[in-house]
Parts: C-alpha cells; sequence; structure tokens
C-alpha cells in the first residue's frame, strides 16, 4: 500500500517553545488514521502545518511523493487536502448551502455545477433541511457537520478533520463515525484526524499516532495504542502506570 | 537650493512637535486602551482651540490658563461619548466604531461651522510677538510656552499611568479586557474614563495650538490625519511614541517646509505614514502584535 | 423553521418577489420619464444623487462585497478625471477614449495600493487609512502640477449645452442625467452578474472569514485585489463623467477625505453589501438633503454646514440601529425581496 501522505521530521517552534519536535508519520492511501494526545501535544499545530496554514521550521510533508510544505494554504487544497478548525468557521452571512458552495467551487468554476455539488453534499451530511439558512445561527453539532461538507466539498484526497466529534451527543458521534466510514469505504476518501473522543477513535481509525509535548511517542493500531503504557502515562501521569 | 536649515526653523519644528505629540497622546491612550481609533480626534482640538478662543474673547483668559477647563468640559463630552454611543458597538467589527466616529466627526465639524463660520480666528496674547533668544536660536515665546506645557501635561499623564492606581487600573485593562473583567474591574467604566482623558489632553493640546495657529474648523480634519500619522508612526499605544512621533513629524514639516514648498509639507509626513504602514505597522516604539 | 425551496436557491442573485420586480419596472419607468416634466434644476439634483449612488455601487464592490474598507476612493475617482480632462483638454480625445485611460490609471493606483496593502498584511482600519494616506498624497502632488492646472483647477472648455453631442459628452442635462442613469443601471446589472458567479461567492467568503476561505482553496490576494481593481475602475467612469459634467476640477475638491466619506455614506445608509443599498441609499439622503436646504431657504437661514451635520447624524444614527443599511428590513417588510426565515445576504438584492 502507497503512503497518500508522508511527514518527515516535522518541527515547528514557537518563540523557543516546540510545539512540533521531529514528528514523522504516514498515512497510507485509503486508509483512517487518528492523531490522539493530550491537550498541548501538537496536533493541531501539526495540522496547520500540514494544511500550510503555518511554516516549518524543519521538516517536510508529502502528498502522493509531491513536497507540499511551504506552499500556501489554498495551493495546499488545490494539491488536494481539505480540513476543518478546530474551532468552526463557517461563513456567517452566507446560508448554509452557500457555505458550502464556496468549498465547490474549487473544483467546480461553474455555479449551477457546484452547487449541484454542494448539495450532494448537503445531503450526504443530512443538512439538506437547513440548506436555507444562515450559518450564523446554526447550534455547534450544525456548525460541525457544516465544517466537514464545506472541506468535504473541495473533493479532497486527504481530510484533515479537527475534533469534529467534540460536543457531539452520542448518537451524532455515531452518525458521524458512520458517514466518514461510509466515505472511507466508498470513495477510498484518505482521513487524518484529530480526536480526543475515543470511541470516534476506536471504531473508526486502522491506525493511531500519539503524540506528547509535541513527540511521536507511540504508533500503532487502535487495540495496541489504548494499552501502552506510555500513552497511558502521557494522558494520565505516571503513577499510574506504576 | 541651500540645504542649510537655519536651527531656529528646527527649533521651531521641535516645539511645535511638542504640541502636536500631546494631542497625539490623547489618540493614542484611547487606542491603547478602548482600541478605538478615534476618527474625532482633530474635532475634539479644535474644540478645545475654540473653547480657548471663547474664554479668551469673553473673559480675557490666556490659552493656558483656559486649558484645565477646556479640559475639564471635553473629559466630560468624551467621557459621554464612549458611554453613549460608542460603548454600544463593542463586539461589532472594528471598522464600523471607525465610521461611527467619522460621522461624529462630520457632526462636529459642521457644528463649528454652523456655529463659528469658516473663517479663521486668531487669539492673541500680549507676548504673541516677543521671543526668546538664545544663541543662535530665535525662538517664539508663545510656542515655548506651549511646549513646556504639552511637557508639563505629558509628564503629568504618565505618572498618573505609572503611579496612580486608577492609572494602573487602566493600563491592565488595555492589556487583556477579558482578564480585568474577569478581576471584576468594571470595564465600561473605564474605558469612559479613558476616553473622557484621551478627549482632554486632545482639547488641552488645542488650547495650546492657538497660541501658534488660527482657529478654523476645516482644521479639524488635517490635524486629526495629523495625529494618525504621528500615533501611526510613533507607535500606536506607547506614550513615549507618541512624543517622539509629534517631534518627528513637526521637525520633518519645518524642514521640508523649509526645503520645498510649503504647501508640500504634508507630502513627507503620508509618505512617512505608507512606509510605516507597511513595514513596521506597530510604530517606531509601539509594541509589536 | 421553513427554509427556502431549493428553486429559489437557484435563483441567487434574483431575489426579487413578483411584486418587487413591478415595483421596480415602475421606478425605472419613471426615472426614464423624468425629464420629460422635470427642470433642470430637478434634473440637477436626480444627477448628483446617481452619481453618488453609482459611486457607491463601485465602492461596494470592494467594502460590500470583498469586506475591504477603503476611505480613499476619491482617488480613483480624481484619477479618472484628471486622466480623461487631461486628454481631452491637452489633445482634443474625447471622453469615449479618455475613459480607458482614466480606469487604466485607477486600476494601476488600486494595484500599487492593493499590492502594497495585502502583500505587507495591512488589514481593517490600518488599510482605510492607508487608503486615505494615498488619496492624500495625490491631492496634495496634484496641486502642485501646473500640466493639470495645479491648485487653481483644471477647467474644460464649455460649450453651448442646447444641442447633445453624446460622443463628446456636451449637451443639455437631460443628456447627462440619461448617460448617468445608465451608468448606474449597468453598474447594478454588472453587480449583479458578478455576485451569481464564482467571484461573488469568493469575495464573501473572503469577507466572512479570510483564512478559512484560504482553506478552501480560494487565492485570497488574487481575489482581493481583483475587487480593488474593478472597484477602482468603475469609480474612475464616474470621474470621467464629473470631469465632463461640471467641467472643472480641482484637487482640494475632487481628492479630498470628505469627498470620500460622502461616497461611502448612500451605501451605509441603504446597506453595504447588498445589491439595492446604495441607490437606495442615494434615494434616501440627497432629497433628506435638499428638503433640509429649501426648508431652510424658506426660513430665511443659511448656515453653511446644516445638511453635512444632518448627513453626519444619519450617519451615525445607521450605523448604531441599523448597520445593516435600511434597505433590507425594509424591502423584506414591503414584500419587495423574497421572504425567508433567514435571509441570505448573498441574495438579497
Amino acid at each position: 500500500m502507497t503512503n497518500l501522505l508522508e511527514v518527515r521530521g516535522l518541527t515547528k517552534s514557537f518563540r523557543g517553545l516546540k510545539a512540533v519536535a521531529d514528528v514523522s508519520f504516514a498515512v497510507p492511501d485509503g486508509a483512517i488514521v487518528a492523531l490522539i494526545g493530550p491537550n498541548g501535544a501538537g496536533k493541531t499545530t501539526t495540522f496547520n502545518l500540514i494544511a500550510g496554514a503555518v511554516a516549518p521550521n524543519a521538516g517536510e510533508v508529502l502528498l502522493a511523493g509531491r513536497r507540499l510544505s511551504g506552499l500556501r494554504p489554498d495551493r495546499v487544497c488545490a494539491a488536494g487536502i481539505g480540513r476543518t478548525f478546530q474551532i468552526v468557521r463557517p461563513f456567517g452571512d452566507l446560508s448554509v448551502e452557500d457555505n458550502v458552495l464556496v468549498g465547490a467551487l474549487h473544483r467546480r468554476p461553474h455555479v449551477e455545477s457546484a452547487r449541484a455539488k454542494a448539495r450532494a453534499v448537503l445531503e450526504l451530511l443530512g443538512l439538506k433541511p437547513l440548506a436555507g439558512q444562515r450559518a450564523r445561527s446554526l447550534t455547534l453539532p450544525d456548525r460541525k457537520r457544516l465544517e466537514v461538507a464545506k472541506a468535504l466539498a473541495t473533493e479532497p484526497r486527504l481530510l484533515l478533520l479537527d475534533e469534529v466529534m467534540a460536543g457531539l451527543r452520542l448518537t451524532e458521534t455515531d452518525h458521524m463515525v458512520s458517514l466518514l466510514r461510509d466515505l472511507n469505504r466508498r470513495t477510498r476518501l484518505t482521513i487524518l484526524l484529530i480526536e480526543h473522543v475515543m470511541r470516534a477513535v476506536m471504531k473508526l481509525s486502522d491506525r493511531v499516532v500519539v503524540l506528547d509535548h509535541g513527540e511521536k511517542i507511540v504508533e500503532g493500531s487502535p487495540q495496541e495504542v489504548v494499552v501502552d503504557p506510555r500513552v497511558i502515562e502521557c494522558y494520565l501521569g505516571a503513577e499510574s502506570v506504576a | 537650493m541651500s540645504f542649510s536649515v537655519p536651527p531656529s526653523v528646527i527649533a521651531t519644528g521641535v516645539l511645535t512637535g511638542l504640541v502636536y505629540g500631546l494631542g497625539a497622546l490623547g489618540l493614542s491612550v484611547i487606542f491603547g486602551v478602548v482600541r478605538v481609533v478615534n476618527f474625532a480626534h482633530g474635532e475634539i482640538m479644535v474644540l478645545g482651540m475654540y473653547g480657548a478662543a471663547l474664554l479668551a474673547q469673553h473673559a480675557g483668559l490666556d490659552p493656558l490658563a483656559a486649558a484645565p477647563l477646556v479640559a475639564a468640559v471635553l473629559f466630560a463630552g468624551g467621557w459621554a461619548l464612549q458611554r453613549g454611543l460608542i460603548n454600544k458597538l463593542i463586539g461589532r467589527p472594528e471598522h464600523m466604531q471607525f465610521i461611527l466616529l467619522a460621522g461624529v466627526a462630520m457632526m462636529l465639524v459642521n457644528l463649528m461651522l454652523m456655529l463659528f463660520g469658516p473663517e479663521a480666528q486668531a487669539v492673541q496674547v500680549a507676548y504673541a510677538f516677543d521671543s526668546f533668544e538664545l544663541g543662535p536660536l530665535v525662538l517664539d515665546k508663545v510656542r515655548v510656552y506651549a511646549a513646556l506645557a504639552a511637557v508639563l501635561v505629558a509628564g503629568g499623564l504618565s505618572l498618573f499611568f505609572s503611579r496612580t492606581r486608577l492609572g494602573k487600573t487602566i493600563r491592565a485593562c488595555a492589556d487583556n479586557q477579558l482578564g480585568a473583567r474577569v478581576v471584576g474591574l468594571d470595564v465600561p467604566r473605564l474605558y469612559a474614563l479613558t476616553f473622557g482623558i484621551g478627549s482632554a489632553t486632545a482639547g488641552i493640546a488645542g488650547c495650546l495650538l492657538t497660541l501658534m495657529v488660527d482657529v478654523r474648523p476645516l482644521l479639524a480634519p488635517e490635524l486629526t490625519l495629523l495625529g494618525f500619522i504621528i500615533v501611526i508612526v510613533g507607535g500606536l499605544g506607547s506614550l513615549t511614541g507618541a512624543l517622539l512621533g509629534g517631534l518627528l513629524i513637526g521637525v520633518s514639516e519645518a524642514f521640508a517646509g523649509f526645503l520645498l514648498l510649503p504647501s508640500m509639507k504634508s507630502m513627507f509626513s503620508y509618505g512617512l505614514l505608507i512606509l510605516i504602514l507597511l513595514l513596521r505597522p506597530q510604530g517606531l516604539l509601539g509594541k509589536s502584535s | 423553521m421553513s427554509a427556502l425551496s431549493s428553486d429559489a436557491l437557484s435563483q441567487a442573485g434574483a431575489g426579487l418577489t413578483a411584486r418587487g420586480w413591478r415595483v421596480f419596472g415602475v421606478w425605472l419607468a419613471a426615472l426614464l420619464l423624468v425629464p420629460t416634466v422635470a427642470d433642470s434644476y430637478f434634473l440637477s439634483v436626480l444627477t448628483t444623487l446617481l452619481w453618488f449612488a453609482y459611486l457607491g455601487q463601485a465602492w461596494n464592490v470592494m467594502m460590500g462585497f470583498a469586506g475591504q474598507l477603503s476611505l480613499g476612493h476619491s482617488l480613483y475617482v480624481g484619477l479618472g478625471a484628471y486622466s480623461a480632462a487631461a486628454l481631452f483638454v491637452h489633445f482634443g480625445i474625447g471622453p469615449w477614449a479618455g475613459v480607458w485611460l482614466g480606469m487604466l490609471v485607477a486600476a494601476l493606483a488600486g494595484a500599487a495600493i492593493g499590492v502594497l496593502g495585502f502583500r505587507f498584511r495591512v488589514r481593517g482600519v490600518y488599510f482605510a487609512l492607508l487608503t486615505i494616506a494615498f488619496a492624500e498624497l495625490t491631492r496634495i502632488g496634484f496641486s502642485h502640477i501646473s500640466w493639470l492646472g495645479g491648485a487653481g483647477g483644471l477647467f474644460l472648455p464649455v460649450s453651448q449645452r442646447v444641442n447633445n453631442d453624446l460622443a463628446g459628452l456636451r449637451g443639455t442635462p437631460a443628456m447627462f442625467y440619461y448617460v448617468i442613469l445608465v451608468l448606474t443601471l449597468a453598474a447594478l446589472l454588472l453587480c449583479r452578474w458578478l455576485l451569481g458567479r464564482r467571484i461573488g461567492y469568493y469575495w464573501q467568503a473572503i469577507r466572512e472569514d479570510q483564512e478559512a476561505a484560504q482553506a478552501l482553496g480560494i487565492d485570497v490576494f488574487r481575489y482581493k485585489l481583483a475587487a480593488v481593481l474593478i472597484s477602482a475602475a468603475m469609480t474612475a467612469v464616474g470621474g470621467v463623467f464629473y470631469a465632463f459634467f461640471y467641467n472643472n476640477l480641482f484637487p482640494e475638491q475632487i481628492f479630498s477625505l470628505s469627498r470620500s466619506i460622502e461616497i461611502i455614506l448612500d451605501v451605509l445608509i441603504g446597506g453595504i453589501g447588498t445589491l439595492f443599498g446604495p441607490v437606495f441609499g442615494g434615494f434616501v439622503l440627497t432629497p433628506l438633503g435638499e428638503l433640509l436646504t429649501w426648508s431652510l431657504d424658506r426660513a430665511g437661514i443659511n448656515i453653511p454646514g446644516a445638511k453635512q451635520f444632518v448627513y453626519g447624524g444619519v450617519l451615525v444614527a445607521i450605523v448604531i440601529f441599523l448597520p445593516d443599511g435600511i434597505w433590507p428590513p425594509l424591502a423584506r417588510r414591503l414584500g419587495l425581496t423574497r421572504a425567508s426565515s433567514d435571509p441570505v445576504r448573498s441574495s438579497e438584492p
């Protein structure tokens, strides 16, 4: 299996503090990989580095063998990466449909074709009833789904999801999980997700990468990672492992 | 074109610049704390000028003596403006506050036009034509007194912000609005106070300015722009920056006015503004955000 | 909450109801017929009204659609005016050719401001100050260019106003009125067209959240620059009209900050970012001003500054109470625009 995404030696410091330190991992084509770790581990920074929102101090990002590091976020999107933001960023004054339309316009410059795609994505995410509403007026769970819809509309090869399950109820989480798994199976959409909701991580991911204090400490299958003493230690502290 | 600029020209530029700097201080304080760019800054200064002019006409007061009275009135006005109008826009996009103040400025400048007419008025003091002579320098007494007063007021403000409890509270609010609220500070009240202080300062600068320049309503937009230039060049939110910026602009305009055509002196200031906006938007002494 | 039907959404950009279209038709017909009944004073008032509405529409492209605050738009008016006027006065070249130079010069100036501003990440209020600085710099500069008349002004040779010469833009007040009316309508059409295409949606995304827009593949710099260029060029056309209508240009007036603010008044009152907002705003503000002037005249009072004072007051009131402008809520209330549970700004005319 080839790797769609390769992260090699990625390093980023902010004012002397290493947020991400020499992180390397790979996401196989068509796989779902979860990036987990305690707060402040550097997960979102890693996403920002991959997506081009922030430039790395060292290391590189390869998408299907092509160097992405140093590209602007919009070029990264053109290369095939779609991302969501941890704190959702809807286009508040636009309707839900127009929000997704903006995403769809990336691959489909003509509005009619893009709108059709947008509607399809809305349908997929169960947002069709809300299509005409102003995005500003949506509840948080709906905003999260909108965030995913926007990214999906850009027809990415790799989807970066930043804590899209946070704040969702159990049924909503399960719904999102099955949606993502379905997309992955049907269209081979590769997914890299940051998650705290372990239920989703266990159900979705083929592999898990664990970060702590900016470093990768463990990588493996979900079952392996969840019982690894190093992982437990970084979440709960050294005493709990002893 | 001779490039030797008489020292008096430079000295005059310094003195004038100090008064401009005081005015800009008012602007800077408001921005540093309330985070509002006061588009009505020049109008408040000109209100101060008219205050001094009226008091000179009807009560025979020297502008230096009129300053405290004008300051008090403009403090109240600024306080009311913030409390009554600007406060309503907290949380809206910042350009809306800017536009609001542009509207207030429009109202003030035209109010003055309606009340006083467009012609310039001068405030004559007894010593208007006297000067000090220090060696090669010939300095107008009015400019020296104005500059001294400006430095005094600036010093007073600096002491207020660094030594008094209220001043420190306001600075805390500037540094961290959310933190201030969490700690229980009445942020709207502090904002109103700050706007009052800023307006009073601008008003005092206006009084001092009457000693050097004739007052007319349309001076206001020019002073607003000049204030912006000084504050951005010197550094928004930095008190010393405002004074330094004032000095810089005062001297450079003196130079430009002397070497080029007087009517072109502002071009240099605008050019400087553009450069600073592009290259170092926090200003020469401002903190990098 | 009911949602819009998919048909309604597909007509984004044509959010008028049937009644709205009828009202628009009547309004348009009235405007077309006005010269047959109006005296030249009334016509000149309407011409000025439409001129400001047109400029407001041009400014709206940059601010309302793309979210970039420019308070130095008088720069483009002046550059357009002077370019065409200089060609006419010095080389005898008529306005229909001169307008292209005007648009080019204005677009170049806009490009300079845009490239500098966007590359150096100058945003929000700072960007507004940048635009003011450029306008002021030009104002002072032009006062010293004697080839363009300097501070004393540039004067176009005025010919008789009886025969209409559309090619040379010399003629009756009615001719000028129709020209500006056509320009205003053309601007409306252009804006509606832009809003319905990718560029319109991308602009709105940038206006709402620049970083989020970038994450969706939008080249933010390119689209912001496009907004500035289009806005500048449109504005310059208004400047060319001004030059040939008033026949005199003074740097102090045409590049002034107060002119820049006058331009945005209509848009703020009508509604930033809407299609009809600037035009509606013009039809509110100008009559208000004329009414005030007329009342003061009747009372025998002549106070310079009264009208501008009221304009300032209206501006303050709008910003505080109706920041989205008068047009959107009014049009919905009167049933002129498509009613929806949560109106969508992009399809709002």
